[in-house]
């Protein structure tokens, strides 16, 4: 190809990616970025008498402060409710990556035929209503005492969120080569040796994922402690929709959202971190 | 060397294993697959130290037989003995037998040491020993420099060379190769070749390799088992393989051939000489025991068969005229196929580089064809 040729190419494939990449980027600055830096601006402003905000138009001393934030540090609940909320979420990613780890396994170690059937099994919960399905753990729960306890709160988690696990999970030990295992075993590995030594290490990347699908719904979720729950087992998740809907104070729900945001990604940061430096060479089966 | 079962003389029966004994005795093997046999009722010694080869085609039985030496799968009928043990019940992790892999396996998440250290860490040895050890291994593959690097670092023929390494690294009994040159490209398939007989050589470690490559069996191993549905045809050293083959499978996958349909007739001096329906009386020279009367082929080698332009120039019993019918320039040498005016096609192989070789036939060419009575073998059936 000539010079203008490899030009005339490229100039046609940076139109052809506006037309690709043009309408997902348009809705996302519309609906994710343009309300995420409303919910940063909200977060510095006065609550309005009767919920929204106080106007700007009553001048700005009047309608801006940081009396959010200072309410959020300045009690000690709120941490505490942050940390009960973290500790959820990684009880309930735990539970799910030991519930999800033989389940995605035997999976994939099934007849190919046999595979897509049981993934549509996986994910055949989603068929039916959301709400519906926690108010079946609530029959479920009730008669045995065990409703209205974080119990109760951990297990609608994990039912909700185990699929998210398996999925991945399940994409990643799908792709191991099996002739890995023989070498494995060849070379003197046990069973037992050639999990932990090849597949648990190769399956890293799915754990991790599957991890992030999990973790980071459960830390915002609210339907499931409020129905589940009892009245200790408030979380982040909660306390925002309490703002908003409850309270009527804008700014702390707003502050309570952008805390949470931060925590996510700083999580989320630190995983990613974590992930590239185990993960060496797995990119390689995953 | 010659492997004979032998007879014990105190009381005469069969004894248990063949004398001397074998490192590695595979006795009236037969492994089924629904009603197929993939390996039918196979016996082979291999002993300490050879670089044995299992040749054959796709599907003939030698990859199921190289599984059931690594215990990946069990016989049907049959046993197999190790150091005069049988192996039989014993799972691949207890067996001192390693394998180099097709596809190499290499463990993706473990670096060139890591992969190389495994065998010993799971044979439990000692830290110290194990780095000594993988360095040690290291240099003799010439990875010196790359033991920190991860597999898919790697060329091809460094994998390769690493999966040799990690399964020689605990010095097993026997070392399977499961047509590990397939993946490289032929230049470097020949330099691994010469690395693998050097290899197998220093380390002494005895080699059973699988292969279909007829060419890279024959110049790497001490012995083959030529095998085919599951039945070995042939074992013998290579040499004895290309110059003898056994019967016609042999003659036929091992290398180049002309197989010339002929019948064994009485000949003018009482000795039995042949005649082949497409050429008439042939001068050649037949095993003791051909009996006149008896059918089967001459199998001859493209290169023993000589091409000249006149007819008369051939000193030779065996010599007819023809016609270039097609040909196959290879640089060193040139494959001719030579119309016979009898109507047979017949191969030949001229080197390009010999005295009085100067010129290149071409296709169309009068040419004149002819061999030594002694230079092919006479196959029964």
């Amino acid at each position: 190809m000539d010079e203008r040729g490899a030009a005339r190419e490229a100039s046609h494939a940076g139109w052809t990616r506006w037309i690709v990449a043009g309408p997902p980027t348009a809705f996302l600055l519309a609906f994710f970025l343009v309300p995420a830096l409303i919910v940063v601006a909200a977060s510095f402003r006065e609550p309005g008498e009767f919920g929204g905000l106080v106007p700007l138009a009553g001048g700005l001393g009047a309608a801006l402060s940081l009396e959010a934030y200072r309410f959020l540090f300045g009690d000690l609940v709120y941490a505490q409710i942050f940390a009960a909320s973290f500790a959820v979420a990684a009880a309930t990613t735990f539970i799910c990556i030991v519930m999800a780890y033989p389940l995605a396994w035997l999976i994939a170690r099934s007849p190919r035929k046999r595979r897509d059937l049981l993934v549509l099994l996986v994910i055949l919960p989603f068929a039916s209503n959301f709400l519906v399905r926690i108010y079946a753990w609530i029959m479920l729960l009730g008669p045995v005492n065990l409703l209205y306890t974080p119990f109760a709160v951990i297990a609608g988690m994990v039912y909700v969120h185990l699929p998210f696990m398996v999925l991945p999970l399940y994409t990643n030990l799908e792709k191991h080569d099996p002739a890995l295992l023989e070498a494995a075993q060849d070379l003197g590995a046990s069973a037992w040796t050639r999990f932990w030594r090849v597949t648990f290490p190769l399956s890293l990347p799915g754990i991790f994922s599957g991890s992030a699908l999990v973790f980071i719904p459960v830390l915002g979720m609210f339907a499931v402690p409020e129905l589940l729950g009892g009245t200790g087992d408030i979380l982040i998740g909660n306390l925002i929709k309490e703002q908003f809907l409850d309270n009527r104070d804008w700014p702390l729900g707003s502050a309570l959202s952008i805390g949470l945001t931060i925590a996510v990604l700083a999580f989320a940061g630190l995983a990613a971190l974590g992930a590239r430096r185990g993960l060496k060479g797995t990119e390689a089966v995953s | 060397m010659e492997w004979r079962v032998g007879t014990v003389p105190w009381n005469g029966r069969r004894p248990v294993f063949p004398l001397p004994m074998a490192l590695l005795e595979i006795r009236e093997v037969t492994r089924r697959f629904g009603a197929l046999a993939a390996v039918d009722r196979v016996s082979l010694a291999i002993e300490a130290g050879e670089f044995f080869t299992l040749l054959g085609p796709s599907g003939c039985g030698k990859t199921t037989l190289l599984r059931m030496i690594a215990g990946f799968d069990e016989p049907d009928e049959g046993a197999l003995f190790l150091d005069g043990k049988p192996l039989a019940g014993i799972a691949p992790e207890k067996r001192p037998v390693h394998t180099v892999f097709q596809s190499y396996a290499l463990f993706p998440h473990m670096t060139v040491s890591g992969n190389i250290a495994f065998p010993l860490e799971m044979a439990k040895r000692s830290r110290q020993e194990i780095s000594e050890r993988v360095r040690e291994t290291l240099a003799l593959v010439h990875l010196e420099d790359r033991g920190e690097a991860y597999p898919h670092e790697l060329s091809g023929g460094q994998k390769q060379r690493v999966a040799l390494a990690r399964g020689l690294v605990n010095r097993p009994r026997l070392l399977l190769l499961d047509e590990p040159l397939g993946a490289l490209d032929a230049k470097l398939r020949q330099e691994m070749q010469v690395e693998l007989i050097n290899l197998q050589r220093d380390v002494g470690v005895t080699f059973v390799f699988v292969t279909h490559a007829q060419q890279e069996a024959l110049a790497l191993s001490h012995r083959i088992a030529v095998m085919n549905k599951g039945r070995v045809e042939q074992l013998d050293t290579p040499d004895r393989l290309y110059t003898a083959p056994a019967n016609r499978f042999v003659a036929d996958f091992v290398g180049r051939i002309n197989l010339i349909e002929a019948e064994v007739v009485s000949g003018p001096h009482g000795h039995p000489g042949l005649r082949a329906a497409a050429l008439g009386e042939l001068a050649a020279e037949l095993g003791p025991g051909v009996k006149a009367g008896e059918r089967g082929m001459l199998a001859l080698r493209p290169e023993l068969v000589r091409v000249t332009e006149h007819l008369e120039a051939l000193e030779l019993r065996n010599r007819f005229a023809g016609r270039v019918k097609e040909l196959l320039y290879v640089g060193e040498v040139t494959h001719y196929k030579v119309q016979l005016e009898a109507g047979f096609v017949i191969e030949a192989l001229l080197p390009n580089a010999a005295p009085g070789r100067a010129r290149l036939f071409k296709a169309g060419d009068a040419v004149a064809v002819g061999w030594r009575h002694d230079a092919g073998v006479f196959l029964r059936g």
